[in-house]
């Protein structure tokens, strides 16, 4: 094998060079661009003290508008431009406002040349504006120079206001309206006792087997719910089938351990698992030192975890909730240990990780779905069903917009337009 | 009452949010930021909690001469030790917790040092350790052992060799085919989980709020 190291290195060193060989050389560079690249920029710098020309007209029309979908602090100020808009001097216009009623204008804001002839006042933190209050605007165009022609003190024709509906948000309602209503809907049919399949999924399958394992070995199980807050709902989930978890283990007697790295998680895990172990009849052996905070720190956590598995060599490892770029080096040194490994995150960019170096993974939102299978509680199962039935919604809008696009691409005609504005219109948040 | 509270504020605070995602007024923005400013402060009393846990863990363990209580140490010492430098300790004797001017030059204090020259350096090695796994664990991930495992070391190679000069040297359409792969099938994908996610956000938050799921309560949810 080491006699062939030298050949194939020599191999692709050879394609590498023909392939260079066989490239198009780039296009020659002219040679006196930078030259002229210099005479317009020393032209540029000898203009800037020039003055506004004679047929300067100040900014005119001032139109004060309250901004649409806002906690009132926000308005938008509109004006025609001056007519110097040619002149290279002229740089842009200077925004000012005052307080009807008080004498000095303060500078809210500058828009240049090229940003059009709209401001909107209020984004600004150091120049708030407050809701119902009425201020006057005053627009000046602005020179390199330094010189400015104002137009008239304009007072505010609507003053900020904040909404009590965000109408951008229009389709976000109709959509969870929809989703709510599916979700309750099957609620309601599993609590009249209607069955309902699920598929299976191997990884949640696979827990009580990782379990078991364990148990037979008669090494620790360590369960890493995440390096998230409680906020983050990949933690409730992980939580829930923590508690599951301990349940089993109470009742197997086997050992578990329970690093966090947050410290609300650390109470709440704490609290669950000793509720699987009083669920499981067996409140005395549940330990307290087995659930326990580690640092808040990313790396610091790894280190510790990675150290729990090299000595104490736990027999599955379970990696339950949201990871980051550690997601790799838990589990690859896991793999290392000769553990057998269930993950599951809603991450996507750690899923690939995951799925590499763990025997079974839970993809997205069969973490959260894991909770309900291991339970079968009929809510929990309802809530799976609304979900899917969800999903299914979208899948037969896809399938129609795949239909109708192939439909509008062969006869030439636009029956998705109308479609098409509806779904690339922005949800202003 | 140990159940019902939590479960009411959870059930109120929960549709009180929901509604206020759509509200833009002042006074729901108010009302929006306040809880976000408390959010954090809960967090730093639950710290203490934090580090009571590890110093039992910790204490038990030397306590018990359990294995590798050597190591305790390793954690208690640091763990007091520099809060107290850093908080405690006048700056003339090493405390403090920024660099500070001795006379016409900085002089650095036991928490700078130590958190300089210790911890930021472990923590890049750690960070570092991950290209190492990364190599490993793509060599176990692209070994072609099914069709589906070969498409997978085809689709890599092709997006690698397109990320890299060396792909366009080779051939002018590794970049615009990684391109493809990256744009279509692998956003597809993840478009996909991304929408499976919502929905289980989604429904996770619901069964919260509606008081499904219980497991959050701990001890006080069965």
């Amino acid at each position: 094998m080491l006699k062939r190291v030298p050949a194939m290195l020599l191999a692709l060193l050879l394609a590498t060079g023909l392939a260079w060989a066989q490239a198009e050389d780039p296009p020659p560079v002219a040679a006196d661009s930078e030259e002229t690249l210099s005479v317009e920029e020393s032209e540029i710098a000898i203009d800037t003290a020039v003055s506004p020309g004679d047929g300067m007209i100040a900014p005119s029309n001032i139109v004060v508008s309250d901004w649409p979908n806002d906690a009132g602090d926000a308005l938008l100020v509109t004006f025609d431009p001056g007519s110097e808009t040619g002149n290279d001097n002229f740089i842009g216009y200077t925004i000012y406002r005052r307080v009807q009623g008080t004498e000095e204008f303060e500078m809210v804001g500058f828009v240049e040349l090229d940003e059009g002839t709209s401001f909107t006042d209020g984004y600004d933190p150091d120049f708030i504006v407050e809701p119902g209050v009425q201020y006057e605007y005053m627009v000046a165009a602005t020179y390199f120079s330094g010189a400015e022609v104002s137009s008239e003190a304009t007072a505010a024709q609507e003053v900020a206001i904040g909404q009590l509906y965000h109408s951008g948000k229009t389709r976000v309602l109709l959509g969870c309206v929809v989703f709510l209503g599916l979700i309750l809907f099957y609620f309601y049919a599993a609590q009249r006792g209607v069955e309902m399949y699920l598929r299976p999924i191997a990884g949640i399958e696979a827990i009580d087997e990782a379990i078991g394992r364990a148990t037979e070995m008669g090494k620790p199980i360590l369960y890493v719910p995440g390096l998230s807050t409680i906020s983050d709902v990949a933690t409730i989930a992980s939580i829930t089938i923590l508690g599951r978890v301990a349940k089993k283990v109470a009742e197997y007697g086997t050992p578990l351990l329970v690093p966090n790295r947050d410290p609300i998680v650390y109470t709440i895990a704490e609290e669950t698992v000793k509720q699987g172990y009083m669920e499981a009849g067996r409140p005395d052996a549940f330990d307290k030192d087995s659930v326990f905070f580690l640092t808040q720190s990313q790396f610091a956590f790894v280190a510790g975890v990675n150290g729990i598995m090299m000595r104490e060599k736990p027999a599955t490892n379970f990696y339950l909730g949201m990871f980051w770029a550690e997601s790799l080096i838990l589990a690859e040194t896991g793999s290392l240990s000769g553990a057998i490994q269930i993950a599951g995150t809603d991450a996507v960019t750690q899923l690939p990780f995951f799925i590499t170096t763990c025997d079974y993974t839970l993809i997205g939102e069969e973490l959260y779905a894991a909770s309900a299978y291991l339970g079968r509680e009929p809510k929990q199962l309802g809530s799976i069903k609304g979900q899917d039935a969800c999903k299914g919604i979208i899948m037969a809008i896809i399938t129609l917009g795949l239909l109708l696009s192939l439909t509008d691409l062969i006869a030439g005609t636009e029956t998705l337009v109308w479609l098409k504005n509806i779904i690339t219109m922005p949800v202003v948040d | 009452m140990k159940r019902t509270v939590p479960l009411a504020i959870v059930m109120v605070g929960g549709i009180l949010f929901m509604i206020q995602y759509f509200i833009p007024h002042q006074y729901s923005q108010t009302l929006f930021n306040y809880y976000t400013e408390w959010a954090p402060i809960v967090g730093a009393f639950a710290l203490v909690l934090g580090v009571g846990s590890l110093t039992r863990l910790h204490s038990h363990k030397i306590k018990r001469k359990a294995k590798n209580w050597q190591y305790s140490y390793a954690v208690l010492i640091p763990l007091f030790g520099i809060p107290f430098f850093a908080l405690i300790m006048p700056q003339n004797l090493g405390g403090g917790m920024m660099e500070s001017m001795g006379g016409d030059r900085l002089t650095q204090g036991v928490f700078d040092f130590a958190y300089m020259n210790i911890q930021v350096p472990i923590q890049a090695t750690m960070f570092s350790l991950l290209a190492f796994y990364i190599a490993s664990a793509a060599f176990r991930a692209f070994r072609a052992k099914s069709a589906l495992a070969t498409v997978l070391l085809f689709s890599a190679i092709i997006v690698m060799l397109g990320q890299v000069p060396i792909g366009e040297l080779l051939g002018k359409w590794f970049p615009k085919v990684g391109l493809w792969i990256l744009r279509y099938p692998n956003l597809g994908a993840k478009r996909a989980i991304g929408l499976g996610v919502g929905f289980g956000v989604l429904a996770t938050q619901l069964k919260i709020i509606f008081g499904v799921e219980r497991n959050w309560l701990g001890g006080a949810g069965e």
